[in-house]
């Protein structure tokens, strides 16, 4: 592996190694780029991930503490951990559990397919459908999808058969294994799942893909990765002609240090990307760097989720099997008659223990509490995961109250669920409730709001530079050498699971960018 | 904790021992025909104490049963959560006086009391730190042990022996199959 100069000027600095990091890594390597990629977590490996879950957890996790404030459950609920995220070589990818849906074509024309929806700051995306799709199709085949390309689809679980019999007797028609980026067949040097169940404690097999051991490794093999572990990036720098110049970072003993620069990709999750911003304040950009607009940090989506469990007279053991194989999709349409804008996915989902009840069931104790995880056996469960409001006053700021390990103000998450993200969300527990009744289901539990595990819009896409961070390429609108690369771009939520629009948009920013240094602009 | 490999590690003897040291113990015996009874070298465990005295363990204890009751689960599974809240309590001298301090405020007798009493008496310290603190802990000990495992069914990783392919993650019979234009073949068939 390559070690760069620290005044090198030559190399692409990204911060963050996950879905938008990685792959940007292994896509400008490929094209003669110099990278240095900066990853604030350790580097584990299928070998090293453990198998307990709370060892699982604590070895893969963002633990850094947040301050949070607004009405979401999750400020009584999680009050410590309102986003659940990776912090290893790797990001999210290695605890996601692989669902690659595609946004639809009315979610990336929301203002446009809904209306002016008051109390919400709906935008459409700067982006033609055809040219994403293109991109979903590259990004399909990069991560093995299945039910695409001739992928297989995935077998059937017990928790799928339950969630296929009663959705299709409430009338539903498209239910099926789900799209994942999981090998359902040995491919790409990879082996097949062997329907663990253990898809969040990071993937023994490596079945599910995730840049830990796909991309990053091929970018290292093309001897232009220089890959700095435990490196915490605490700031941007800038010139004086407003292009950004480098990075100052701790290293792994904590010592402070200054990597130069040419380009900047920030992939860090769309917390930390906007923690990254503001605290990259300077006489020239006084409310964080790229921020003229006021408008990083704000828009922060993270999806309308919940939980629906059934509970059964009869065994499911809805712990064996891939976490999110199956899906329905029938709700994922624009239809205003069911009282809000928007649509979401109904997705199989089981927790194991000890996460079923810190996530599944946060207030509980005493017997009501304890007679649910009495059934475990014969519980069925669902994830359901909507479309949710934009909103200005939604955002990430830099902590009052709290500092990291450095003195430097941790985000704070301001969340207040707009009137269309309850509805929805009492809509869809509603169907989630009636798919387990349909099939006998003695009773059904309802989560409330998740801890996030979709971060999206701090630094969203925009035509109009006052509306948005960055342009159609995620190239920040007043920083010309300065990119976003993950889930912090998208203009809106929309109800797909964000990895596959992070991975596309990457894979398209990557070319954008060989493209203009190729011809001098970059 | 330590479960103590001798019947001969009576209650009588543990307790001598904690009045030398000025701490508690927890003592129990597993039920005969528990799965692990078989597994471990005797059915005898105990808790040594570092900062809780014997009562106030049994206080805890109580407590810790009436925030997740499960009657049929050994109070082994239990005992780990009181372990574990001990060694918190030892960490300092603040933790150590909240954590006696909390304890205190269950008061005289609430172990004695019956369920309803104790559910009663916990739901005026919901909202405070004592009570959350001893909930949270329960949540992450209780329910991440091989015991508790055991007891409600979760069979945990499945790596080492090669996943649920072919052990079970399809073998639900009492609803119809999925046709495989929603789902896929089976990979090995």
């Amino acid at each position: 592996m390559p070690r760069y100069e620290l005044n090198d000027t030559d190399v692409v600095v990204i911060v963050g190694s996950g879905a938008g990091g990685g792959t940007m890594a292994n896509e400008l390597t490929r094209r003669g780029l110099k990278v240095v990629m900066f990853e604030a977590g350790k580097r584990q490996s299928p070998a090293t991930f453990s198998q307990n879950p709370g060892e699982a957890f604590a070895q893969l996790t963002w633990l850094e503490p947040r301050s949070q404030s607004g009405t979401w459950d999750p400020v009584k609920t999680s009050p410590t951990l309102p986003a659940w995220h990776c912090r290893t070589v790797g990001g999210t990818t290695v605890h996601w559990t692989a669902a690659t849906p595609r946004l639809q074509p009315y979610e990336i024309r929301a203002r446009t397919t809904y209306g002016e929806i008051p109390g919400a700051s709906l935008a459409d995306w700067p982006i033609d459908y055809a040219e994403l799709k293109r991109w979903y199709q590259v990004a399909e085949k990069r991560l093995g999808v299945t039910r695409r390309n001739g992928n297989p689809g995935m077998p059937a679980s017990n928790n799928f058969k339950v969630m296929h019999a009663g959705a299709r007797r409430l009338g539903y028609k498209r239910v099926h294994t789900n799209y994942l980026a999981i090998n359902s067949r040995p491919r790409d040097g990879r082996g097949l799942c062997i329907q663990q169940g253990f898809c969040v404690q990071g993937c023994k097999t490596a079945a599910k893909w995730s840049t830990l051991y796909t991309e990053i490794p091929r970018a290292e093999a093309s001897g232009r990765l220089d890959l700095r572990t435990e490196c915490f990036v605490t700031r941007i720098e800038h010139d004086d002609a407003g292009r950004a110049t480098g990075v100052v970072y701790r290293d792994a003993a904590g010592a402070e240090q200054r990597q130069r620069a040419r380009i900047v990709c920030v992939a860090g999750n769309a917390i930390e990307t906007a923690r990254l911003l503001l605290l990259s304040e300077s006489g020239r950009f006084a409310h964080g760097l790229a921020n003229g607009s006021g408008q990083v940090g704000r828009n922060y989506c993270h999806h309308v989720l919940s939980f629906v469990f059934g509970i059964f007279d009869q065994p499911v053991s809805f712990w064996r099997g891939a976490v999110l194989a199956g899906v329905v999709e029938d709700e994922n349409i624009h239809d205003p008659r069911r009282g809000f804008a928007g649509g979401y996915h109904l997705e199989l989902a089981m927790l194991d223990l000890p996460t079923l009840p810190l996530i599944g069931m946060p207030y509980g104790w005493g017997r009501d509490f304890a007679s649910v995880i009495d059934n475990y056996r014969n519980m069925a469960g669902m994830l359901v995961n909507g479309e949710d409001m934009p909103r200005s006053d939604n955002r990430i700021t830099l902590s009052t109250t709290l500092k990291d390990a450095y003195g430097l103000p941790v985000a704070h998450i301001h969340c207040d669920p707009h009137a269309n993200d309850v509805a929805m969300r009492a809509h869809a527990t509603g169907q989630g409730r009636k798919i387990y009744e349909a099939v006998g289901a003695k009773r059904t539990v309802v989560s409330p709001v998740t801890p996030a595990t979709h971060q999206m819009g701090t630094a969203r896409m925009s035509h109009d530079p006052q509306l948005g961070v960055t342009n159609a390429y995620g190239r920040a609108h007043e920083v010309p050498n300065l990119f976003v690369s993950d889930g912090s771009v998208q203009t809106t939520a929309g109800a797909a699971n964000p990895t596959l629009t992070i991975v596309a948009l990457a894979l398209r920013q990557a070319e954008h960018i060989g493209r203009e240094v190729a011809g001098g602009r970059l | 904790m330590k479960i103590l490999a001798t019947q001969t590690d009576s209650p009588e003897s543990a307790d001598r021992r904690s009045f030398v040291r000025g701490v508690g113990v927890l003592t129990g015996v597993i039920a005969l025909g528990h799965p692990l009874a078989a597994l471990l070298p005797s059915r005898a465990w105990a808790v040594e104490l570092r900062v809780l005295s014997s009562a106030e363990a049994a206080a805890l204890l109580a407590m810790i049963r009436t925030i997740a009751p499960h009657d049929t689960l050994d109070d082994a599974a239990y005992a780990l959560v009181v372990n574990a809240i001990d060694g918190d309590a030892a960490a300092s001298t603040a933790a150590r006086n909240d954590f006696k301090a909390g304890i205190a405020s269950l008061g005289d007798g609430f172990a004695r009391m019956p369920e309803s009493a104790r559910v009663q008496h916990l739901k005026q310290l919901e909202a405070g730190a004592f009570f959350q603190s001893v909930r949270l802990k329960t949540l992450l000990v209780l329910y991440s042990n091989p015991i508790a495992w055991a007891h409600f069914g979760f069979e945990g990783e499945a790596f080492s022996k090669g996943g649920y392919l072919l052990r079970g993650f399809n073998d639900l019979k009492w609803l119809p199959d999925v046709p495989l234009a929603d789902s896929g073949p089976m990979p090995l068939g």
